[in-house]
């Protein structure tokens, strides 16, 4: 018996592995991006010979979310080169991202780089940090009252500014009924953005929200193709988050509706898609930007006592990625980097 | 036998109540899905009357694929459940199947259809380890699997990172297999018009087998036995830890094929997805009929509970409700079907 079954695993060991050496696809996979690559990759910029710094970043990032993947990559890439070691966490639960602070001070980092969605949570343990002598500087979410709170520098874009942008654009397009997709509920940002896009397109058209539920790409689908039944006018779909974007194109086409579709922010995936004209283009806060700069910045204060922006808000965005400049961003999206 | 000589005067026998023959609409109504059928045809009506895009071919048809998507996974779990157990790493471990499949073809630009085979092979595991884990240390399922939950939840981010250096899978559309893995698993036809996708079907099918192991089979006994009491279960000889690691391994096998369905959909998969499921398929099963001490459910039921979930989160968007309150509704709603439910039930086992 034992010896039959244990026959019987060898076997299926030996199908196996001669299915998978058999099995090679001849296209696309990583060899055909190796392929493309040609020894590409990521930003190396040399390396400073500065004193060595601790610097800890905390964000309101969800595990997983590849925007604050891209804002991680710039951060890493600063770090690197400015001699800098980088303690990256993140909680989108604003009194778990608090204690992450307090536990950033009490180890003494050199220097702090924070995210600030929830001002009431997060103002009196920022303030913290300024006290016990560690420069703070804020980036992507706090734009109202980083300095308030403490924050020494500010990196990113105001949502609202940048909703209204969008909102301009959509109503300049002609568009007049308009659905913006939030992936989450309750978050100040998205809905800023929401807010913004309706603002921007004033009396030329009127604007809906659609709270989806942004971990399941099935739940995401199935509420989009319902509000596009329901509401046959729409003729433009906003998503707040790249990832949402290439969902929005099946729940359009299954639906034939005759929406276009915008979006927030950007990936490598969508950045194709603006490409074929699916997406008819992105707003872009330079994520990348926004983590290279915080880190960037910290080193430039540890080593030279250097503030950028003199005390003002540092703007990333908004600026957009459409079909006149996507071939240059696209260059640079295929490392996880735009 | 003395008595028989007075058996002329013995009083009329009474009918065994075990054995008599109640009516039909009894017996329908003592079913653990009575409850569940009758909530779901009240929140049907509800929709129908008041949302004028629900009473589509083409919305119902939307709505039963958001039904499928759960109810794929609610099958087996609703199986482990009537079994005596939970698995809190159901809703991530969809999430973990899609990412194995995707990274290792994109990885070692293999066929999609070696990928998927070492999708099953590492979800059955996972389903097995849960199980042996929860069999050899006599640990309650439920702390079990929030462990392999957080473990799975974590892996899915690490090793997504550490490979592919983003948090998203490769896009691996233009690999080999690519377009028939799509077919087989995510693919659709039209019927009338009306645009429908196979994972209805592949889960109608999925519920027929569970609800076929269920009520025709000794394997189905087993199980019932399994969660009712599994001391007793072992002491007339059924291999308790076996059924229980096999209904793990079910979920695994579920987990795989509806992990499998949403990679070919979406070609990419974001590595923290999945978390929530867990509970929307304990719902399912427990809005079904399910019994959360075990030994008592139906699969049909837990389909039906899919199907309440399905409708109520289709339904608010068809009826344009403002979105702030979604998640009240949704709520109340399924609130209201397992008040429902539990009425019916009470009245059915009163009746008998």
């Amino acid at each position: 018996m034992r010896r039959s079954r244990s026959r019987a695993i060898g076997i299926a060991l030996f199908m196996i592995i001669s299915l998978v050496l058999a099995a090679c696809s001849a296209t696309g996979g990583k060899r055909a991006a190796d392929a493309a690559a040609n020894g590409g990759g990521g930003v190396v910029a040399g390396h400073a010979n500065t004193k060595h710094f601790t610097v800890a970043m905390i964000t309101h990032a969800a595990a997983g979310d590849t925007f604050w993947d891209i804002i991680r990559h710039g951060a890493i890439a600063a770090a690197a080169k400015d001699n800098i070691t980088l303690k990256y966490s993140s909680s989108d639960d604003p009194t778990k991202q608090a204690q992450l602070i307090t536990d950033a001070i009490n180890s003494h980092v050199d220097g702090l780089a924070v995210t600030d969605p929830n001002p009431g949570a997060l103002c009196p343990t920022i303030q913290k940090a300024k006290q016990a002598g560690i420069p703070v500087v804020m980036f992507n979410a706090g734009y109202t009252n980083w300095q308030t709170c403490g924050g020494m520098e500010y990196f990113g874009q105001d949502e609202m500014i940048a909703g209204v942008a969008a909102g301009k654009r959509l109503a300049a397009a002609g568009k007049k009924n308009v659905l913006c997709v939030l992936q989450a509920q309750g978050q100040a940002q998205l809905e800023a953005r929401c807010a913004g896009v309706k603002q921007g397109l004033g009396s030329e058209g009127t604007m809906s929200k659609l709270y989806v539920n942004g971990t399941d790409s099935s739940a995401v689908l199935s509420s989009m193709t319902a509000d596009l039944t329901r509401a046959k006018s729409t003729d433009a779909v906003i998503t707040l988050g790249a990832q949402f974007a290439l969902i929005a194109i099946q729940a359009i086409s299954q639906t034939h509706s005759t929406a276009k579709l915008y979006t927030f922010d950007t990936s490598a995936a969508e950045i194709a898609k603006i490409k074929s004209g699916a997406v008819q283009w992105a707003v872009d806060q330079q994520p990348y930007l926004q983590g290279y700069l915080s880190v960037d910045s910290l080193w430039l204060y540890l080593v030279n006592g250097d503030t950028i922006g003199g005390g003002q808000t540092v703007l990333t965005g908004p600026s957009f990625v459409d079909s006149t400049n996507v071939a240059q961003v696209g260059k640079f999206a295929a490392a996880g980097n735009r | 036998m003395a008595q028989t000589a007075q058996a002329p005067v013995a009083p009329p026998p009474r009918a065994d109540e075990r054995l008599g023959r109640k009516s039909p609409v009894a017996r329908m109504l003592a079913r653990p899905e009575a409850g569940a059928i009758a909530g779901a045809i009240v929140i049907y009506i509800f929709f129908f009357i008041i949302a004028p895009p629900f009473r589509n071919a083409s919305s119902f048809s939307s709505v039963l694929y958001v039904t499928s998507t759960y109810g794929l996974m609610a099958t087996p779990v609703a199986l482990l459940m009537i079994g005596g157990e939970f698995d809190l790493s159901a809703g991530v471990a969809v999430t973990s199947s899609a990412l194995t499949a995707s990274l290792f073809m994109y990885e070692f630009t293999t066929v999609a259809w070696v990928g998927v085979l070492v999708a099953l092979a590492v979800s059955l595991f996972i389903g097995f380890l849960n199980g042996w884990i929860v069999i050899k240390t006599g640990i309650p399922s439920f702390l079990v699997t929030l462990g392999t939950f957080f473990m799975l939840q974590g892996l899915n981010i690490a090793l997504t990172q550490t490979i592919t250096n983003q948090v998203s899978s490769p896009d691996i559309s233009t690999l080999q297999g690519f377009s028939s893995s799509r077919v087989v698993f995510s693919g659709s036809f039209t019927v009338g018009g009306v645009n429908i996708r196979t994972s209805v079907l592949y889960w109608i099918v999925f519920v027929i087998i569970a609800t076929w192991i269920l009520l025709r089979t000794h394997i189905g006994n087993w199980i019932f036995a399994v969660g009712g009491h599994a001391p007793s279960a072992r002491a007339v000889g059924v291999p308790v830890g076996r059924m229980k690691i096999g209904l793990f391994m079910a979920v695994g096998f579920m987990a795989w094929f509806t992990g499998m369905h949403t990679l070919f959909l979406f070609n990419t998969i974001q590595a923290g997805q999945g978390i929530g499921n867990e509970f929307v398929y304990i719902i399912a099963a427990v809005v079904g009929g399910c019994l959360l001490t075990g030994g008592y459910g139906s699969a049909v039921g837990a389909g039906i509970g899919a199907l309440i979930f399905g409708m109520v989160n289709q339904g608010i968007v068809y009826a344009g409700w403002n979105p702030d309150w979604f998640q009240f509704f949704v709520g109340l709603l399924l609130l209201g079907a397992i008040l429902l439910n539990t009425y019916i039930r009470r009245r059915a086992e009163a009746a008998i």
